[in-house]
């Protein structure tokens, strides 16, 4: 079996090539049912982090994977269930989308997430889930973590929809996930 | 940027204390072909690393899929870096080529690969740039594609320079392309850097020694391959990926399968 290649950060030059008109827009902000889904990125001395990339992959509002290509040209119409969005100066970021379905009965919805940032050496790989959602209480991931990691992984609504922040590290440090 | 004491010297000495640490673990069984996220001599990991494993999911379905891209999302064009400009870029043109395949061999078909680089005098066009080397106003340094039926994708570009940064007095990184790729499920994203043979930096470099397995580094670094030169034109560098990452079954018929 061939070695898998590994991980490199995304270091502090990706600025001009990666992100791109409409990236983080998965639905036009304002379309009827969208959502702003926002946070912010701090590092371990609670500073904002300006050079984070962060992507979400979702299922649409009924819980279907999409497979429709269109990401890099959006047409404002089609659902590619793929976002991208790079934090400001002040480490925030913001998507515009829907809340995500369950992809199979019973099991809670959330957005998948992977974050990048200079001094990152590698991708985290975490989950937002959504705020008062009955089948968070069968997650199992959620119920195999204790109440303040499970924390870091819920979203919590605001008047827009859902803010996110990310820690590296601190009290508050974000649970990553590993598929191994 | 912070102005440093710290010498090639300091930080050679720290790198190679955990090369050693490194090696003890992975002869205790430890996974070490992964970059340690925690790995001082690169400083700004310092305070951007978790401290704390990850924790195991089981994946599910929408992290067993991943996004799809297309002929609406990327013009062929977008691989020939050296056409951007009104003339030709300066550096030593170059094609790079190789195989996106996941951990069993199987071609990663029809998804997005995008890459970044410096110019060739080692300088980006990025607004926080500094490094007073020339810009090159025929360069962007940013190239896109589309793997094949095969998973291959191919990039013309030109070779980019080392350039300084600040993370210890005279550090140098290894001419290098950033590559950002999908694999056939979200779990195998992957954004990384693909090196050229026989660099004399890479003894030096944190970020490359942040993986301590030295079969891992070497999976970072191209192959020149003859056979990809273009006679009168261009020289030749291989690089296959290998994602990993559990994904959906592979007898799931898809489309585009023949």
């Amino acid at each position: 079996m061939s070695i898998p290649t590994p991980g490199q950060t995304i270091g502090p030059f990706f600025g001009y090539a990666l992100p791109y008109e409409g990236d983080a827009d998965l639905v036009p902000p304002g379309s009827p049912g969208s959502i702003r889904l926002h946070g912010s990125v701090y590092d371990g001395a609670g500073n904002p982090i300006p050079d984070a990339l962060l992507e979400i992959w979702q299922t649409d509002a009924e819980g279907n994977v999409p497979q429709a290509e269109g990401s890099l040209h959006r047409d404002g119409w089609t659902f590619t269930g793929w976002g991208r969005a790079d934090t400001d100066l002040n480490g925030h970021y913001t998507f515009s989308t829907v809340l995500p379905g369950a992809s199979e009965d019973g099991r809670a919805p959330f957005f998948a997430l992977t974050v990048f940032a200079r001094g990152l050496l590698d991708k985290l790989h975490t989950r937002i889930y959504l705020p008062e959602h009955p089948a968070n209480a069968g997650d199992p991931l959620l119920v195999s973590l204790s109440e303040d990691e499970r924390a870091t992984l819920v979203a919590t609504a605001d008047a827009t929809g859902l803010r996110f922040d990310i820690h590296f590290q601190g009290d508050r440090e974000t649970t990553f996930l590993t598929y191994g | 940027m912070t102005a440093t004491t710290e010498t090639q010297a300091d930080l050679s000495a720290e790198i190679a204390e955990l090369e050693k640490l490194s090696i003890e673990a992975a002869s205790a069984g430890q996974n070490v072909r992964q970059p340690l996220l925690n790995y001082p001599p690169y400083r700004s990991s310092i305070l951007r690393h978790p401290t704390k494993d990850p924790r195991h999911a089981d994946p599910e379905t929408i992290e067993l899929w991943a996004p799809c891209f297309g002929n609406s999302d990327v013009d062929p064009l977008e691989a020939d870096l050296t056409i951007a400009g009104s003339n030709e870029p300066i550096g030593e043109r170059i094609t790079v080529s190789g195989r996106v395949t996941d951990g069993e061999g199987r071609p990663v078909r029809n998804q997005l690969v995008e890459i970044w680089q410096a110019n060739s005098a080692g300088r980006y066009i990025h607004k926080h740039e500094q490094h007073p080397a020339p810009l090159d106003p025929n360069f962007t340094g940013v190239g896109r594609c589309i793997t094949d039926s095969e998973g291959r994708y191919r990039f013309q570009t030109i070779k980019p320079g080392p350039y300084p940064w600040g993370n210890h007095i005279n550090a140098w990184r290894p001419a290098h392309i950033h590559f950002s790729l999908f694999g056939r499920a979200f779990t195998q994203r992957l954004i990384t850097q693909m090196y050229f043979p026989s660099d004399p930096l890479f003894a030096l470099d944190p970020i490359y020694q942040s993986i301590t397995s030295q079969k891992a580094r070497d999976a970072l670094v191209a192959r020149y391959d003859h056979d990809l030169s273009t006679p009168e034109y261009s020289m030749g560098y291989n690089w296959d990926i290998v994602l990993t990452g559990p994904s959906r079954t592979w007898t799931e018929p898809e489309e585009g399968d023949l």
